[in-house]
């Protein structure tokens, strides 16, 4: 702007050519700003993920990821809870009827359609994560006295959510069936879960 | 000659209204006002403030509201001197507080009860507000700021029950903490980045008991906006009107420190009531059996202090539609300003919405009453009920009557609340 007051050789030629000269210097440095703040943004971002991450699974949790269990001792009817990455995994060795119950059912009426076939390895041993979908508690049903709930499965105590022989909801909160984790086999009676 | 201090006290008036202790005589206290107005911010805004002159008791809870937070950080901060935050020390620790550190049992209980007390102190504090109509023009933010501390005391107090690590403990933190699950996609990774492990475990305790530490202090730097918010437009009254002169205010000192001082005193003994008498009336037995994370136990009930949105959470028969909805009871109290419609603040003047505020007030004791129930049979009905009355009492009725309502006539000001305007002259003198 000051150099616009002195007379400088140019003359009016002087005049047009510095509104114009004015538009793209903004421009310009409307870019360069933006173009810094875009980079300042990506920086703390760069920095700030590192701290947001570290509240993720340290290494040490994420190697406590398998449990093996041996299934021989657990009798026709009997259930068994082991502890799986901090969760109780319920494994129950189901009765024929109970079997038959779970492979009956019409899919239509279930909320999350899942055929029992698809959540056993072997009919006879349902192995499945023992926490609620609804709000992460233990349901009841493990103990011979415990409540099973209208369908002989398990029975969720904090909010009343139930499920049938196949771990499948069917009552109540809980939007999901019980989690099956991932698990092989080793031998006929020895599974690995993880 | 009046008593009253301006915004813009000249040496003299604060002189005269600080009475006989006057600090500027001292050199020291010159030296250090001239640089660092310390002196000057505690005659202007504390000692000399000038407050509506017809506040009642109710507006004592703000004061007592701060002392708690005080109380609170400081029973904290021994109480943090002997914890441990480890899931295999945790409650040991605890009960070793309670049996072999010094005094450790008058420490807990304080800050245990206290905990109960600073919820009951700003749940006053907020039916306060609402009766009043302190939300509204031009103390919309002053309102939301307050709402923004409730919700961080709410996740401090959260935070805080989880410590101990009792059954209590561990399961409310295993259910709350799933409720971020309801969110669709991204809901099992951020419980997962939330715990630090696939369920509540050592991560979690260590970083809650880390966030327990840091939260009372944001609580502090938000209480301080929430006094620069007041001190803006300065306090409402229970008439709900403007000051209008110097006649309708005293100062702060020592008329309203002597009447805060008299709640103080009812609130200690409330207080030591408590702490001495009953110190786990308010608290849940399961909690003083050690965190198993394979045994939940019968009845999950949060302290009483969330009950109500633990009813309102648990009144929805789905779990994203749930927690949207205790999401939604607390984002009421920040459009408040926005839905109630009537220009007329205190409830003195409004028949309509007077008898509304008492319903509603009935309406959250209820929904306190069902959170603590099963949710099944009658309680499950009554708590959709009274849920269902809260939004409507907000969504429907609020603005409804502001629309419907005709007020009382407003008194011209706090001096003349029931004399004639022909008495208006006399306001000067």
């Amino acid at each position: 702007m000051q150099n616009a007051a002195k007379p400088i050789p140019a003359g009016p030629a002087q005049v047009p050519p510095q509104g114009a000269a004015d538009q793209p210097d903004h421009s310009r440095r409307d870019f360069l700003t933006l173009a810094t703040g875009a980079m300042t943004v990506v920086g703390v971002a760069a920095f700030v993920w590192p701290f947001i991450n570290s509240m993720n699974p340290a290494s040490d949790v994420l190697a406590l990821s398998t449990t093996e269990v041996d299934l021989a001792p657990l009798k026709l009817g009997q259930a068994l809870t082991v502890v799986w990455r901090g969760s109780p995994v319920f494994i129950r060795h189901r009765t024929p009827d109970e079997i038959t119950a779970a492979a009956a059912v019409n899919l239509a009426e279930l909320r999350d359609p899942e055929t029992d076939a698809a959540r056993v390895k072997k009919p006879q041993w349902l192995v499945m994560v023992g926490v609620c979908t609804h709000l992460g508690c233990v349901p009841l049903g493990q103990a011979p006295g415990d409540p099973k709930g209208e369908y002989g499965g398990w029975f969720c105590p904090c909010h009343g959510s139930q499920y049938d022989t196949a771990g499948r909801i069917r009552k109540g909160p809980a939007p999901q069936n019980l989690v099956i984790p991932p698990y092989v086999f080793e031998t006929d009676t020895l599974i690995k879960i993880g | 000659m009046s008593t009253h201090n301006s915004p813009n006290s000249d040496p003299q008036a604060s002189q005269s209204q600080a009475g006989k202790t006057n600090l500027r005589n001292y050199g020291l206290v010159r030296w250090i006002d001239y640089r660092l107005p310390f002196v000057g911010f505690i005659e202007k805004d504390l000692i000399g403030y000038p407050e509506p002159k017809n506040l009642n008791y109710w507006w004592s809870f703000g004061s007592l509201a701060g002392i708690t937070l005080l109380v609170m950080i400081l029973s904290g901060i021994f109480l943090a001197m002997h914890y441990i935050p480890n899931t295999e020390m945790a409650f040991n620790s605890v009960e070793s507080i309670m049996r072999d550190v010094n005094g450790g049992w008058l420490i807990r209980y304080i800050h245990m009860n206290g905990a109960s007390l600073f919820f009951l102190v700003v749940y006053i504090h907020i039916f306060r507000g609402i009766y009043y109509g302190s939300y509204k023009s031009p103390r919309e933010l002053l309102w939301i700021i307050g709402v923004v501390i409730l919700l961080l005391m709410m996740a401090t107090a959260f935070l805080g029950y989880v410590l101990p690590w009792g059954q209590m403990s561990f399961w409310g933190a295993t259910v709350i903490t799933n409720l971020f699950s309801a969110i669709p996609v991204i809901g099992t990774p951020i419980t997962t980045w939330l715990w630090g492990g696939f369920g509540v475990g050592n991560p979690t305790l260590n970083r809650f008991f880390a966030l327990h530490y840091l939260l009372p202090f944001v609580i502090i730097g938000v209480a301080m906006l929430h006094l620069l918010a007041l001190r803006t437009h300065g306090s409402n009254n229970p008439l709900g009107i403007e000051v209008r002169s110097k006649a309708d205010t005293i100062p702060f000192h020592p008329y309203y420190t002597v009447k805060d001082l008299f709640s103080l005193g009812v609130f200690a003994i409330v207080f030591a009531v408590l702490v001495f008498y009953m110190p786990n009336a308010l608290g849940e037995p399961d909690n003083y059996k050690p965190a198993n994370p394979l045994i939940t136990p019968a009845h999950i009930v949060p302290e009483w202090y969330l009950l109500p949105f633990y009813a309102i959470l648990r009144s929805i028969p789905s779990k994203l539609g749930g927690v949207l909805a205790m999401g939604g009871a607390i984002f009421m109290l920040f459009i408040l300003p926005w839905l109630d419609r009537s220009r007329v603040r205190s409830c003195t003047f409004r028949p309509i919405y007077k008898v509304l505020f008492w319903v509603f007030v009935v309406d959250c004791l209820l929904l306190g009453y069902l959170g603590a129930k099963p949710p099944e049979g009658w309680y499950l009905i009554g708590s959709r009920l009274a849920a269902a009355w809260y939004f409507i009492h907000f969504l429907i009725l609020t603005p409804l009557v502001g629309w419907f309502e005709t007020p009382k006539p407003l008194p011209v000001s706090i001096s003349l609340p029931v004399l004639p305007s022909t008495a208006l002259p006399q306001e000067k003198h």
